[in-house]
């Protein structure tokens, strides 16, 4: 049994580890929200560029001449796993369950006889990955240097994936996230962004009358596909924070109620021990007492 | 006597109205948008955007750079990658 002084100390440490899962819980509900909010204002864009894409992608049809971001390499050997890792700790399964996916994937292609290379966003995740695939790991983005990311991360990202694409490092990219459903809820999703797979079109020939393009078609859809990348991407990071945010929240929401049962166990233990350690002391007295009685 | 205009960037959806006309700053030339234009899209340059709530009314102009802007029977949606102010 342990002796009252350590119970002591085993409460008050629990306490204090308490207070610091509850700071992040309320970090994490802060920041969940302006996430959610930044994730909402970025989805007009997203399905205005959707649309659009879908309705020049129904007017060419794809051929050799096609852009290859659309058309592919015309081979299907070397798989690219572009997967977005957070740069934080304390939020639970999160960064696993991404690194998961991407290594189930991985692990289906190469049974193809595939061969898998891998882009890793964020710091989380570089340590697993590493380890399985030492050789595999073809670049990492490195995004502990900005608070959040946004635009610009997506765009230099694409940027990379881009040039690494021309240069015929990789024929087809698929990108891990987690999207976001609730605070309770993250689903780690797979994505195909290159070759750009064609939007399903909701045909939209609503109005109609024949559309004019300046310039033409071909030339718009070569504009139009890099920065479709670029909003998938940005897409994927914003669903990212804010799955990041709702994880740890409710990881920590439950390290704050364990530590609560903890403390009341302890404190349960450490009054017993108290009690004890009173009774003993007594009954000697007593004993002491009535046997002084006795001999008057 | 009204175009539906929707300037829309990565990240918000910065206007969304009903204005007399639109000048486009497009790839191969500036264009304006009136009501019931014909169909068309067109890429865009960085430049100005000038927008016109009323006839004859001052414009209001909006810094773009780079995107593309579309007109459907519903009205012009710009998709513009960065706007200023």
């Amino acid at each position: 049994m342990a002796s009252l002084k350590e119970l002591k100390g085993r409460i008050n440490s629990v306490k204090s580890t308490q207070k610091i899962t509850k700071a992040k819980q309320m970090v994490a509900a802060a920041k969940l929200r302006k996430a959610q909010a930044n994730a909402e204002a970025a989805r007009p864009y997203a399905a205005r560029l959707a649309t659009v894409m879908g309705s020049l992608a129904a007017k060419i049809t794809v051929s050799e001449n096609s852009p290859k971001l659309l058309a592919g390499t015309g081979k299907d050997q070397v798989h690219l796993l572009v997967v977005a890792n957070s740069d934080k700790g304390l939020c639970g399964a999160f960064n696993s369950n991404i690194v998961k996916a991407a290594l189930v994937k991985a692990r289906a292609l190469q049974a193809d006889g595939k061969t898998v290379l891998f882009y890793l966003v964020g710091r989380k995740g570089r340590a697993v990955v590493r380890r399985l695939y030492p050789k595999a790991v073809l670049a990492m983005f490195d995004t502990t240097d900005v608070r959040e990311p946004g635009f610009a991360e997506a765009q230099k990202i694409a940027d990379e994936l881009v040039a690494l694409y021309d240069d015929g490092k990789f024929d087809v990219a698929h990108l891990f996230f987690s999207t976001f459903k609730s605070a309770l809820a993250q689903d780690p999703t797979e994505q195909q962004i290159i070759p750009v797979p064609a939007p399903k079109v909701a045909a939209s020939s609503s109005d109609g009358a024949v559309v004019e393009y300046e310039p033409e078609e071909e030339a718009i859809l070569a504009e139009l596909l890099p920065r479709y990348l670029r909003t998938q991407l940005f897409g994927a990071l914003l669903e990212n924070q804010a799955s990041e945010q709702g994880a740890s929240m409710t990881a920590m929401d439950n390290a704050t109620r364990n530590a609560g049962e903890l403390i009341n166990k302890l404190t349960i233990q450490y009054n017993r021990s108290r009690q004890a350690a009173i009774t003993t002391e007594l009954t000697t007295e007593l004993i002491e007492i009535i046997a002084g009685a006795e001999a008057l | 006597m009204a175009l539906h205009f929707e300037l829309v960037t990565p990240a918000r959806l910065v206007r969304s109205e009903d204005v007399y006309m639109v000048v486009v700053p497009g790839a191969e030339g500036e264009f304006g948008v009136l009501e019931g234009h014909a169909p068309f899209m067109s890429t865009i340059r960085d430049g100005a955007l000038r927008i016109y709530r009323s006839e004859g009314a001052a414009p209001e102009e909006i810094q773009l750079q780079g995107g593309f802007a579309e007109v459907a029977a519903t009205g012009l949606t710009v998709l513009a990658e960065h706007v200023e102010g």
